[in-house]
């Protein structure tokens, strides 16, 4: 066993931290007020090739492996969880229509996914649906050569921007996988305005009222939609949001190093303190331990394990639950000023609460992990 | 895993033995249907699928997502048959 980055693969992180701490952190705090990405950013993040990362070379991405990719969802999830959260969903939809879509949705779709040109995200919640996702209510039916959707999709990603959705909808009692574009008609979005954390994320709510698609959208047969599609893609999204919790992590340890290092009382820095020296070790200790179960992960994705399914269900709930702790613990370190929008603590804070509901529940994720002890 | 010299017995004896580390004290026939067993969630799917992939050395593809493909041992055995034997 050996568990060390390749040389690309540490090259590839210093640039991409690099990337962050010039083009990304030092406007986090502003997209998280003004609760939204400027396109510009989005450019950005496209002329990088970040939007393209799960999809080969050959097909047009950046054909990076799993772990470069886990290590880019950090390092953006340091900087912007809202940022990172954009790559999450464009990078499901991106590796659905890879993986599932015909010869023609591949070139109606990938390459302009792959640009930047559209912006791709994932429509499962519902007002009535959240982790009992089989149960869906947003219905569609074949008439003619269309499907008819009709129903409301919530809390959707980037929802307000994005220009096609990887969308589930029940068909004939099964749930079944649509690519649905924005100028669909019947088509329509209202957004979603002051959530608790990722703010700059530019949630939606998508309303389908007699939206027609071409029947050709459909992904898979009947009743796959959720079963392969769905699951894959949020295994994708899963995995995105567990590296991008280690990134909050990361950034509430570096903001405390500093702050503790600085800020003094009883004449001298909070960090000779040994409480805030515990906090401080706790933080450490499972940083880096949320990120080596992600690395586990990534390595079996890369692998085509079928492991890597459980292994990034534990590793998202390890390190969404470890990053609302240190979050927690970093906004307690910073005191009063943890509280105050000077600091970008608070920020972490509530992205990191964010992260232990995306994605499966922490509740879900506990009923699933257990039953796999069962199991094998 | 190498596809040489694989056999349809050989399918059917991986695919029973990885479906078993998830249903112990099952005894799956070749002919049962799993998903009237109620055996099948989505993770499981998931999971049969990528090991379908990196067992055989074959890409289930968008047209081979079809319950009918994954319903039963024999199904799946001849979902793999006729992509690499």
């Amino acid at each position: 066993m050996r568990i060390e980055l390749t040389e690309q693969q540490a090259s590839a992180k210093a640039a991409f931290r690099a990337f962050v701490d010039h083009e990304i952190a030092p406007y986090a705090d502003q997209f998280d007020r003004e609760e939204r990405v400027p396109t510009s950013v989005i450019q950005k993040l496209a002329r990088e090739g970040y939007l393209g990362q799960v999809v080969p070379e050959e097909q047009g991405g950046t054909g990076t492996d799993m772990v470069t990719f886990g290590i880019l969802n950090e390092e953006l999830g340091r900087g912007c969880s809202s940022i990172r959260s954009l790559l999450t969903v464009h990078s499901m939809a991106a590796f659905a229509v890879l993986k599932w879509g015909s010869a023609d949705h591949k070139s109606r779709f990938l390459s302009r996914l792959v640009s930047g040109e559209i912006i791709g995200a994932f429509a499962l919640s519902e007002p009535n649906i959240g982790s009992d996702a089989k149960s869906v209510e947003t219905s569609a039916r074949l008439v003619g050569d269309r499907y008819v959707l009709n129903g409301r999709k919530r809390w959707m990603t980037f929802g307000q921007i994005a220009d096609v959705f990887l969308l589930f909808a029940q068909v004939e009692g099964k749930v079944t996988a649509f690519l649905v574009e924005r100028n669909s008609p019947g088509f329509s979005t209202e957004p979603i305005k002051g959530i608790l954390g990722t703010r700059g994320s530019m949630l939606a709510e998508l309303r389908l009222d007699d939206c027609e698609i071409p029947k050709e959208n459909r992904l898979g047969g009947l009743g796959f939609g959720l079963a392969a599609i769905g699951t894959s893609a949020l295994d994708i999204g899963r995995y995105s949001v567990a590296w991008g919790s280690v990134g909050i992590a990361q950034a509430c340890l570096e903001a405390c190093v500093e702050y503790t290092s600085t800020r003094r009382q009883f004449g001298v820095p909070i960090k000779d303190h040994d409480l805030v020296r515990q906090m401080m070790t706790n933080m450490i200790t499972n940083t880096k331990a949320a990120r080596m179960l992600c690395y586990q992960a990534g390595y079996l994705k890369d692998s085509g394990d079928s492991r890597t399914v459980m292994e990034t269900w534990i590793a998202k709930y390890f390190a969404s639950t470890a990053a609302m702790k240190i979050a927690a613990d970093a906004v307690q370190l910073h005191g009063a000023n943890g509280c105050s929008e000077e600091y970008p603590v608070q920020r972490y804070f509530r992205d990191a609460k964010i992260m232990e509901i995306i994605e499966a529940s922490t509740q879900l994720q506990q009923m699933n992990i257990a039953q796999y002890a069962y199991e094998h | 895993m190498t596809t040489d010299s694989l056999t349809v017995e050989d399918i059917k004896a991986r695919t029973r033995a990885f479906i078993g580390k998830f249903f112990k004290n099952i005894e799956l026939q070749d002919d049962e249907d799993i998903f009237a067993l109620g055996f099948v969630n989505s993770l499981f799917a998931m999971q049969l699928v990528m090991f379908i992939e990196k067992e055989f050395g074959i890409a289930v593809e968008d047209q081979d997502l079809n319950i009918d493909n994954f319903r039963t041992i024999n199904a799946m055995a001849d979902l793999v048959k006729g992509k690499v034997l």
